[in-house]
Formats: C-alpha cells, sequence, structure tokens
C-alpha cells in the first residue's frame, strides 16, 4: 500500500492505495470530483522528494504528498 | 533554520544571528525581514509548514551559499501572525558585498516560489487560504490526465 497525503489548504486525510505507478495514482484521484481540481496545481512528491516525471515505480510504504500553491514569508 | 509558533522576536533573531557571526570574518550580513501589512481588512496571517520538504529545500540553499563562501540564515513563523508582527526572516552573510546582495535577492524569491508553506488571511475568525498570491510550485500538474 501507498499512503498519499494531502497538504495545506487540501481538506483531505491521507489515505492508503493499492497502486504500483503514479498513473494508477493519478487515476484514483482523478475519479474524486474534489481532489481532481486540486491535481493541475500540486505538485507531487514521493518520500518528501519532488518529482517531475511519472516513471517511478512505487513500492509499498511509499509517501505520496500534494503540494498545493504555495505562499510562504 | 527556525520555525517558531506565532510572530518573530526580530530584534531577539537578529541579535543572534549577528553575534553568532561576528568573528567569521564576514564583511557583509544583509537580513530581509518579511512583515505583516494591515491592508485588505485582514486581522493577520496564517501559515502552514510542510517541514521535511522545507528542510530539504533549505539544505539545498546552504549547499548554494557555501560554494560561493557565504551561508543562509531562515526563521519563519507557523500558525497565526498579526498585523505589524514579522513572519518571515532571511539573512545571508558573505565575505564580501557582491555574494550577499546576489544571494539574498535569488534566496528570498526561490522562497517565495518553492518552499512548502501555504498561507492563509485571517478575516473574521476565518483562516482562508491565499490562493490568488500563491504560486505553483515547479512541476505541478504531474497528476493530471
Amino acid at each position: 500500500m501507498v499512503d498519499i497525503e494531502f497538504l495545506g489548504p487540501i481538506d483531505r486525510k491521507s489515505i492508503s492505495l493499492d497502486v504500483s505507478t503514479l498513473d494508477e495514482v493519478s487515476l484514483k484521484l482523478q475519479n474524486d470530483k474534489e481532489l481532481s481540481d486540486w491535481l493541475e496545481k500540486c505538485a507531487i512528491a514521493v518520500n518528501d522528494e519532488i518529482v517531475f516525471n511519472r516513471d517511478i515505480k512505487l513500492k509499498d510504504g511509499d509517501k505520496i504528498s500534494l503540494l498545493p500553491p504555495v505562499c510562504g514569508g | 533554520m527556525e520555525l517558531y509558533d506565532g510572530g518573530l522576536d526580530v530584534p531577539n533573531i537578529l541579535e543572534r544571528w549577528y553575534k553568532e557571526q561576528s568573528e567569521s570574518n564576514f564583511g557583509a550580513f544583509i537580513p530581509f525581514i518579511g512583515t505583516v501589512r494591515d491592508e485588505d481588512k485582514i486581522d493577520g496571517l496564517s501559515f502552514d509548514i510542510y517541514e521535511p520538504i522545507l528542510k530539504k529545500w533549505f539544505k539545498k540553499w546552504q549547499n548554494i551559499a557555501k560554494e560561493r563562501g557565504a551561508i543562509v540564515k531562515i526563521a519563519h513563523s507557523k500558525g497565526d501572525v498579526m498585523l505589524h508582527e514579522s513572519s518571515y526572516i532571511s539573512a545571508v552573510f558573505s565575505p564580501k558585498r557582491r555574494v550577499a546582495l546576489e544571494l539574498i535577492d535569488q534566496f528570498v524569491e526561490d522562497f517565495k516560489a518553492n518552499a512548502p508553506i501555504w498561507k492563509y488571511d485571517l478575516i473574521d475568525g476565518k483562516r482562508i487560504y491565499a490562493e490568488s498570491r500563491s504560486k505553483k510550485i515547479e512541476g505541478s500538474g504531474l497528476l493530471v490526465k
């Protein structure tokens, strides 16, 4: 299982998904109307490292984070 | 990197940083201090921080600074910060002024663009995500389609 966490203003508790690729994560989250609106705005981190392509093999216990637009300072 | 609940004690932080480096032979020290302004009828701002990625972001900047013989500092607030309080201090120490002047600009701008921090306006007891002032992190939209 892979844990998906929603950071900052995304008002969602973490979920666990039985997936092995980011394509599968994408499909699952797009089916959720509320979350699909966030996907276009969010950067993705796998185990706290921001990733730039979906070509990543996920393994059991991995953590995926959705990071919406930021404004520090 | 220092994170605090609520507004920053600016004089204390700056004095400590200054004293810590007073014998380090840095010729330049440039702090940037961000203060919450009274505008748009807000009572203050509020912040969420995702620390694991912020730490990595800061580590990257420590390495960039080190290559130029400089060091970088940062202090930021978590939670609520009221009007005229400070929520953010960045600083650069460097041997000579040019490096510090250049680095403080790049460091503050990259912080604004990529540090995993979310800002909310505090208005009438509500905490409202400041989405229109927020920027998408590089690489956003990866999971679309």
